[in-house]
């Protein structure tokens, strides 16, 4: 995994998973920032079930329709990046980069540089598909959204790590609320008006091979395998992702519960 | 971009403790560099006053991260190393680490960051101080950079970019 590669060519360790837990691919993703000293790309076909991911700062009260998360026993993550929360499921494609902060020539270490630079690269994978462009954070077709992204910047490090709705299914929209803080591009449209499926455009295969391919112009792109990092892990890494307990959303649904009892009283007085 | 290479290039140094007009304000656009503080290439800085050091991101980083939406800081009583991360900022573009300067043990987190994130964009070496250290190996600063030398330190950071 660290032998050079080309020569000026830094070396980019690809990882291809297949229906990896959602929660396990992050704290892959966690563990590779923050104990290795190499360049990743992780690339997860779908996750195995539903599952809600916030970011760093997520609330589930003001977030989640809690009653019908704990209903339905969906799972809640808290991730170790920021920004919004995503409902993904089998319809969903992850890509992750993770780099030394000068293994891309010409990328600063910053949030915007770092966000144009993954533009660029899926403008080559989406090229002569659809209108692609990157817009404020997202990956849009024309002025719908169908890819979301989260970079985190250690001193010596950053991950880029994205969320692809190849497809989505539309009842699970209706676990998450509208979030307060939305892409001014969003305006005032519902998640199903503001969404688009990535399937009406590339089919899954098509988008992985041009997403290696798209690496490979600023990679030398090597292929390990889960196995392989698994034994070399550092042991004592404890990720800061998390699941949420059933015990902690019921919390949260018992006091937006009795906040709505004291506000209906409010009114009635 | 530009406008950070611009600003960079027309470097305000300040030596007085200038109030700053917000990070999104039309006539605001340079990256302020303040004397009497030192600087990581991290790009923090640290105050030191007697036995207790401050430390917060400087108006470059701010400027780079855009509107800080969310602060995670330690507990008073810990510590930390140089150069390591001791909380970390989001704003609505990323998360980034935040590390230590210097070495100490954590005397003063600042609260009103947990209501008012927005404090680090607003007033960066003010306000929006993060931690207070006791530090426990004072020559560290030594390794910092000056004023002057964070100015060109930014000016070439930007420009081999």
């Amino acid at each position: 995994m660290g032998s050079p590669g080309k020569i000026g060519v830094p070396v980019m360790n690809l990882v291809r998973l297949k229906g990896v837990p959602i929660l396990q691919q992050l704290h892959l993703e966690e563990r590779l920032l923050r104990t290795s000293s190499h360049n990743w790309c992780i690339i997860n076909d779908a996750t195995n079930q539903p599952t809600i991911v916030m970011g760093v700062s997520g609330k589930p009260a003001e977030l989640l329709e809690i009653e019908s998360v704990l209903c339905d026993q969906i799972p809640v993550v808290r991730r170790f990046t920021g920004g919004g929360t995503v409902l993904v499921d089998p319809g969903t494609i992850f890509v992750t980069f993770i780099c030394n902060k000068d293994a891309v020539a010409g990328v600063q270490p910053h949030p915007q540089p770092i966000m144009y630079w993954s533009g660029a690269l899926y403008n080559k994978v989406f090229q002569g598909v659809g209108d692609f462009h990157l817009r404020e954070n997202d990956y849009v077709f024309g002025d719908r959204k169908f890819g979301g992204n989260a970079p985190s910047i250690t001193k010596n490090r950053w991950i880029h790590h994205t969320s692809f709705l190849w497809d989505y299914e539309v009842r699970n929209m209706a676990y998450l609320k509208l979030p307060a803080r939305v892409p001014e591009y969003r305006l005032a449209r519902g998640h199903l008006e503001f969404i688009c499926r990535m399937k009406d455009y590339l089919s899954r295969s098509v988008f992985i091979d041009r997403t290696i391919e798209a690496a490979k112009t600023h990679f030398s792109v090597r292929s390990t395998d889960l196995e392989a990092i698994e034994t070399t892990a550092n042991t004592k890494f404890c990720p800061s992702t998390k699941l949420l307990t059933m015990q902690e959303l019921e919390t949260v649904a018992k006091f937006a519960s009795q906040s709505k009892v004291s506000l209906s009283q409010s009114f009635s007085l | 971009m530009w406008a950070s290479s611009t600003a960079n290039a027309l470097r305000i140094s300040c030596a007085s403790k200038a109030h700053l007009s917000p990070a999104f304000s039309l006539s605001r656009c340079f990256s302020s560099v303040l004397d009497g503080l030192k600087y990581a290439s991290s790009h923090e800085w640290v105050k030191h006053e007697g036995p207790v050091a401050t430390i917060g991101i400087t108006d470059h980083a701010q400027d780079h991260l855009g509107e800080v939406v969310f602060v995670e800081l330690p507990e008073p009583g810990g510590s930390v190393s140089q150069g390591g991360s001791f909380g970390a900022v989001e704003s609505v573009k990323a998360t980034s680490d935040v590390n230590s300067p210097i070495s100490g043990e954590i005397v003063e987190v600042n609260s009103k960051l947990a209501e008012s994130p927005g404090l680090i964009n607003k007033s960066p070496y003010e306000d929006g101080w993060m931690i207070k250290l006791k530090p426990s190996n004072p020559s560290e600063l030594e390794s910092l950079m000056g004023s002057k030398e964070y100015t060109k330190f930014c000016e070439e950071e930007d420009a081999a970019h």
